[in-house]
């Protein structure tokens, strides 16, 4: 057992809560060892007031022996040296013993704690088996417990405790043990529990009496520390962190409070001048140096803050939490700093850059002295503030004491830092072995220049470094660029570009203008002194068109170029090649003319927006733009190509380029983002043209992706060179304003070729300023073209009959037109050239713009009509127009064409109608074309159209005839016509047209049909063919005027079989006694075929029997019901036998049956003539045409007749098909005009039935 | 990583202020990252305080769509708390959001709002 303290406490972290002991001494002496042992060895849990959640400690007592003045006075505030429990150890175990001594020994030692108000107390008696076995007269071992129990724990039983055979090891006594101390224990909780509240209540009540006057924070600082050191003592660091966080903030609220003008008495002592200034210390777990000062009330802010500190470190060390330190010392110097100033506490300058310093580099070394490199690696975004703050502090001080720049310091800074070195004091003894100690740093740092800057460039190298490893790039660049500031004060250009460059680069990657400025501005000053003179005038370039900077320095800088410019002149060959993006900007290129394309030599010039960023204004020696020269063999298409499209062109853009060029550098945010561009987008689908999907499409992500990924090769200045090209344009001595300007170029345009500008450079004195690439690609085309002669009619379609006009264009590219250049067309027969004196050529230059006009003179000959061209330069177009007449061939229509109108009755498929009814009859005529250009001749072919087409029919009334002439306007014209006549060609005396026409004058409107229609009379027998020709008087009915030349129009044609033969009748009679036909009741159709005439020659084929001198002919008919009015009962076609002879009658009887009720057509009646099979007849070609072999009829006929050579006819039918001309019985209809049908168009009254009572309702 | 806007009340001063905001882009990033891989969805737009140097507080702000705030005080001017900052900030972010919500504003060029700049002119007078 150590000997009980006498002198002073030291606070050490040995502290352990004291325990005194009273009674036998030897015997307590005999159990320490094993007693301390043990007791710390099992957590016990503390529950603590005020609802702090309970712990597990580990309890630690340092036992001392009982003495009076040990106890504590009732106004001691001291709780370390608090004993917190009494023991009083007894082995007695004889009565008499017990009666005799010990009782009143412990009577004597409660009487003394009751007088100190303590409870907290034990008595613990020791049994021993070997003492019992010396006294023999044993009493129960009990009784002297019991006894014990009895005289002093009359309420408290348990205050008393039996430890029994202590130094054995036996299990007994094991039990006895832990009984023991798990009382032990928990009186030990008890009682500071009890006194810690107490204690706590004390300090708050003190708290709250903070308001008076007299209060001393530093005496409360005392106290609550107090409480601090008890809970360290407990291990309960968490707790005593606590106890100092609250005193801090205290003490921060006091300060600021103070700031804010309420002041506090006791805190005029914390505002005394501060002389000293150490650093902290954090080697020592108490820093009893200055509490002792704290004590006394003497201590400096600094101090106060200081030991704070310290003490907070060494806590949160013991936490294992050694980031929180640095987190905390960077707040604490800051704050400290801030007070300093807040509370007016007089320092010496620089003193706290010292201070901080020091106080960096000691948390930082303490840092590292408990924490291996791997954490600190890691760990190094909390203590690279530190780093930061320590290199500022360092380079502060730096600067004030001279020793950053390029002489050293004066006298001045060397007083300056002897007085701070003399505000260090003495080195710690704790940190005088060691070194690299802040200390010996410092003073190092500050003695001398060299080792000044070995210092520092450590320190910034590595916060660099510590920088870059955790990503912190942008203030890894803020302290280079600090760093190359003082390289700058050492005169060191050359090591601080390298920093200024890196710098650089971020802040115009990311588009902060201002540092950019900033630190361009350095850089310049850096290259100037390096003499790296492009680089130095590229950058003032830059700078002076950054409008970041104060119109005098952009001026300087402007200078600084104009002045090198013209002073470089005459010694340099080499001339500096500069980029423009800084000095100019080219906004607009304008072409005149605009579609920049112009045949060769003709003019083009080109007009540069330039926008100048220079502040004053330059006068530039020469502007030239490089241009590259393609001679493609397309180039003459294109250009023609683009001619075509030149209109379309002019009326866009009118010839302006415009170039998208980002703000200078400095100004953008991002340097050259390509804008974005959107595209509306649809997705029909190709067979319904309904919309699939639409949407937005972004044309150039490629180019913002990319972007976006590479930011890093934003800027490359040196990468400019300049293109030596064959073609230059140029202007010499341009005077630059600030701001808008503008440059004409004259384009050359001596070959033709595409054309491309590539390079813009402006040259000032020697130095040349390059814009590499002129994107978007300029271009414009030179060509050259042949002559080229073009003919082409006015309208869509040439008339023949009518004048039509033909114009003529002459491209007469690169040939000029000479006086005497003559047109040469040779003429064709059917097409005439109308020569009318007032035709005039118009002369267009090559953009479309007229030129002048000018009679042309046209010279007719028999074979040659000559056109006398203008005179016209090249590259004009030369136009004008000619009416062209071309005759209209009369046609002579052939016989039967186009029967296609008849009477209705019959529908006949005619073959003649090989082309469509569109396709009009045309006229081609080629014209040949001599040009003076050429020795060719040109042919020109033309297509004329017939405006015209005229179809006849026969119409037949009983036995009259009609011929009508349908005439069908073709074109897209309408007409006059006048004079419609139709004349028998053949002149036959007893036969007369007479017209039926009212009008004689009609118009025809474009694409419609006018009919006409004469009566055919006469007098003796009819001819069975009769010729015709039809003419017309037309004339175009554009104009109202009448006097407008009539053409005749002449159509022939011939017609045949003329005579009616027979009379066709269909009557339908009700059954008999009814009034009129029902439907659904059969009616008597009676169908009677009258002969007209006597036999004629038409009657003349093969058909025709002669007997008896009578003549039959076999005729079929059939009753054919198209529109399914009628149900035909029984046969509805037959064969009949004709005698041929007037008025000689076959009448047919049928049964049909109404279907519908109303007024019914009645059924057509057919007729034909009948050829009976074996007959050989010859073959006429014509007949063919009008075989009804159809199978559709040959079906009917199956169906409906039961004659029985019909049925041999199909018999054979399918026997052999290249017999069936020979074999089969044929058919041949009537030509129109001989077969007369009474009954076209009757109808007859059908009833509805009245029976007919169904009715048949369909719902769907 | 660009600025949109700037302003700063001592002009004087304006030079070390863009420094410091740069700079203050890194602990910006950090944490952003810091944040991402902890919670991504219920993230805190408040960065709170980034770093202090000597002179200046600098606090941070970061919205959904990654634009920062950033906002440097006095570090003298102890009336400023964390709730005042955070309420600057919700200010700056209605503000802005208002201007984006203009049609004839395109993201990413600098903000020439004057309501935005207003607003931000009232909200240091308001401070300073």
């Amino acid at each position: 057992m150590e000997p009980p303290e006498e002198k002073p406490i030291i606070y050490t972290m040995e502290n352990k809560p004291i325990v005194t002991c009273a009674g036998d001494q030897n015997l307590f002496t005999s159990l320490y060892h094993s007693l301390a042992q043990q007791l710390s060895r099992e957590p016990m849990e503390w529950r603590r007031s005020y609802g702090r959640p309970p712990k597990m400690i580990h309890l630690e007592a340092n036992f001392v022996q009982f003495k009076e003045d040990l106890l504590p006075k009732e106004d001691n505030k001291a709780l370390l040296t608090f004993p917190f429990l009494h023991i009083y150890w007894t082995d007695c175990c004889d009565t008499e013993i017990y009666k005799a001594t010990v009782k009143e020994d412990i009577i004597r030692w409660q009487n003394l704690l009751k007088t100190y108000n303590t409870v907290d107390w034990l008595i613990v008696v020791v049994e021993s088996d070997t003492k019992k076995k010396n006294k023999t007269n044993i009493l129960p071992r009990t009784s002297i417990v019991d006894k014990i129990r009895n005289d002093f724990c009359n309420k408290q039983s348990d205050r008393c405790v039996v430890l029994s055979d202590p130094l054995k090891d036996s299990p007994r006594s094991q039990e006895s043990w832990s009984a023991f101390l798990t009382k032990l224990r928990t009186l030990l909780l008890m009682s500071f529990t009890k006194n810690l509240g107490k204690f706590e209540d004390d300090m708050r009540t003190l708290r709250e009496k903070r308001t008076e006057p007299g209060w001393s924070f530093c005496e409360y600082f005392m106290v609550q520390e107090e409480l601090a050191f008890v809970f360290e003592m407990l291990q309960q660091f968490e707790d005593a962190l606590v106890q100092y966080d609250e005193l801090d903030a205290l003490f921060t609220q006091y300060v600021v409070n103070f700031g804010a003008g309420d002041g506090a008495n006791w805190l005029t002592s914390f505002c005394q001048p501060v002389h000293s200034w150490n650093g902290l210390l954090l080697r020592k777990p108490i820093d009893m140096e200055k509490r002792d000062l704290i004590q006394k009330s003497k201590a400096t802010l600094l101090d106060m803050r200081s030991y704070l500190f310290s003490r907070q470190c060494t806590l949160l060390l013991f936490l294992q939490r050694p980031w929180e330190v640095t987190q905390r010392a960077l707040e604490l110097l800051h704050s400290c700093v801030q007070e300093l100033n807040l509370l007016e506490v007089l320092v010496l300058q620089g003193a706290l850059d010292c201070w901080v310093f020091l106080s960096c580099l000691e948390v930082l070394q303490r840092i590292e002295s408990c924490s291996d490199w791997a954490q600190l690696d890691s760990n190094a975004s909390h203590t690279v503030g530190l780093w930061t703050y320590a290199t500022e502090k360092l380079k502060a001080l730096g600067y004030l004491c001279g020793l950053a720049s390029e002489n050293g310091p004066n006298s001045e800074d060397l007083n300056r830092t002897v007085d701070l070195l003399a505000g260090l004091g003495a080195e710690r003894p704790e940190t005088a072995s060691s070194l690299q100690s802040p200390y010996k740093k410092l003073k190092e740092a500050l003695s001398s220049v060299e080792a000044f800057e070995k210092h520092y460039l450590e320190l910034s190298h590595a916060t660099m470094d510590m920088y870059k490893t955790i990503g912190r790039l942008r203030s890894a660049r803020l302290v280079g660029k600090s760093l190359a500031e003082f390289y700058m004060r050492k005169g060191d250009p050359q090591k601080a570009e390298g920093f200024l460059q890196e710098a650089l680069k971020t802040y115009m990657t990311e588009g902060w203008a201002l540092p950019v400025t900033h630190t361009r501005k350095q850089l310049a000053e850096c290259q100037k002194q390096l003499g790296q003179m492009e680089n130095y005038l590229q950058t003032s370039s830059l700078l002076a068109s950054d409008f970041n900077l104060p119109e005098e320095e952009r001026k300087h800088f402007c200078q600084e170029i104009l002045n090198f410019a013209n002073q470089q002149t005459y010694n340099q060959v080499q001339k500096v090649v500069l980029g423009m993006s800084s000095f100019a900007q080219l906004r607009q290129l304008h072409f005149k003319p605009c579609s920049a394309v112009v045949h060769v030599g003709g003019s083009l010039t080109i007009e540069l927006s330039l926008h100048s960023h220079m502040p004053v204004p330059v006068w530039v020696g020469q502007v030239a733009a490089s241009v590259h020269f393609s001679n493609e063999k397309n180039c003459f298409h294109n250009a023609v190509e683009s001619l075509s499209k030149q209109r379309v062109m002019a009326g866009g853009n009118n010839g302006i380029i415009h170039i998208q060029t980002d703000p200078p550098a400095g100004h953008s945010p991002r340097v050259s983002l390509p804008s974005l561009e959107l595209y509306e987008m649809h997705d029909k689908s190709p067979s319904d043209n309904s919309l699939n999907s639409t949407g937005v499409i972004c044309k150039n992500v490629h180019l913002l992706l990319r972007h976006q990924e590479s930011v890093s090769s934003i800027e490359t200045p040196s990468g400019v060179s300049l293109e030596d090209s064959a073609q230059v344009l140029k202007t010499t001595d341009v005077l630059l304003e600030p701001g808008f300007n503008k440059i004409v170029f004259t384009a050359p345009t001596h070959e033709p070729g595409m054309y491309t500008l590539r390079q813009l450079c402006a040259t000032v004195g020697s130095v040349q300023f390059v814009l590499p690439h002129i994107y978007p690609i300029v271009q414009y085309d030179v060509y050259s073209q042949e002559p080229q002669l073009k003919v082409e009619p006015l309208t869509d379609s040439l008339l023949a009959g009518i004048a039509q006009k033909l114009k003529f264009t002459i491209i007469t590219g690169h040939y000029a037109i000479k006086k005497g250049d003559v047109l040469q067309l040779s003429n064709v027969d059917a097409m005439h050239i109308l020569y009318s004196p007032g035709n005039t050529a118009t002369i267009l230059s090559n953009t479309g713009e007229k030129v002048e006009e000018s009679v042309l003179m046209i010279q007719s000959s028999e074979k040659v009509t000559s056109i006398m061209l203008p005179l016209t330069p090249a590259y004009h177009v030369i136009e004008f127009e000619l009416e062209v007449i071309c005759h209209i061939l009369s046609t002579l229509s052939k016989p039967f064409d186009n029967e296609r109108l008849t009477n209705g009755e019959l529908h006949w498929k005619t073959k003649e109608n090989e082309k469509p009814d569109s396709c009009q009859a045309s006229i081609a005529q080629k014209m040949s074309i001599d040009c003076p250009w050429s020795i060719y001749s040109t042919i020109i072919a033309l297509t004329f159209y017939n405006p015209f087409k005229a179809a006849q029919s026969l119409l037949s009334a009983g036995k009259r005839k009609y011929i009508q002439v349908c005439l069908q306007n073709m074109s897209e014209v309408s007409f006059h016509l006048l004079d419609h006549n139709l004349t028998e060609s053949l002149k036959c005396p007893n036969i007369e047209l007479v017209s039926m026409n009212v009008k004689t004058r009609q118009h025809v409107y474009r694409k419609q049909s006018v009919f006409c229609l004469w009566e055919i009379k006469w007098t003796k027998e009819l001819p069975s063919s009769l010729q015709c020709q039809f003419s017309v008087n037309f004339s175009p009915a554009i104009s109202e005027e009448e006097s407008t030349s009539f053409k005749p129009y002449v159509y022939e044609f011939q017609l045949e079989n003329i005579v009616t033969l027979y009379n066709v009748k269909a009557e339908i009679y009700p059954v008999l006694g009814a009034e009129h036909c029902r439907t659904g009741s059969l009616c008597s159709l009676e169908v009677s075929i009258t002969r007209l005439s006597d036999l004629t020659e038409a009657d003349q084929d093969e058909s025709l029997t002669e007997s008896d001198g009578l003549c039959t002919t076999k005729l079929m008919y059939e009753v054919v019901d198209n529109s399914s009015n009628w149900a035909l009962c029984g046969k509805s076609s037959g064969v009949i036998s004709m005698p041929v002879a007037a008025r000689a009658l076959h009448k047919v009887h049928m049964e049909v049956m109404p279907l519908f009720a109303g007024n019914l057509p009645f059924p057509n009646v057919k007729v034909s003539k009948y050829l009976p099979h074996h007959s050989s007849h010859s073959t006429q070609p014509d007949i063919d045409s009008w075989l009804e072999n159809d199978l559709s009829v040959d079906k009917a006929l199956d169906e409906q007749a039961d004659s029985s050579s019909i049925r041999s006819r199909t018999s054979t039918h399918s026997a052999s098909n290249e017999h069936k001309g020979l074999s089969m019985p044929r058919l041949q209809s009537f030509s129109p005009g001989q077969v007369f049908s009474c009954s076209t168009g009757m109808q007859v009254l059908v009833v509805p039935s009245k029976d007919d009572h169904v009715l048949e309702v369909n719902v769907t | 990583n660009y600025p949109l806007y700037i302003r700063s009340i001592p002009t004087e001063n304006e030079l070390k202020f863009h420094y410091t905001v740069h700079t203050s882009l890194d602990v910006v990033e950090e944490k952003i990252s810091a944040v991402g891989k902890a919670l991504v969805d219920q993230r805190e737009l408040y960065l709170g305080l980034l770093y202090p140097t000597e002179d200046y507080k600098v606090y941070g702000y970061v919205t959904n769509s990654k634009v920062k705030f950033v906002i440097v005080v006095d570090s003298s001017n102890t009336a400023l708390r964390d709730n005042e900052i955070r309420s600057m900030f919700r200010k700056l972010h209605n503000s802005y959001t208002d201007v984006m919500c203009n049609p004839f504003y395109n993201p990413g060029d600098p903000i020439q709002s004057k309501a935005f700049d207003n607003m931000v002119s009232a909200m240091m007078v308001q401070v300073c």
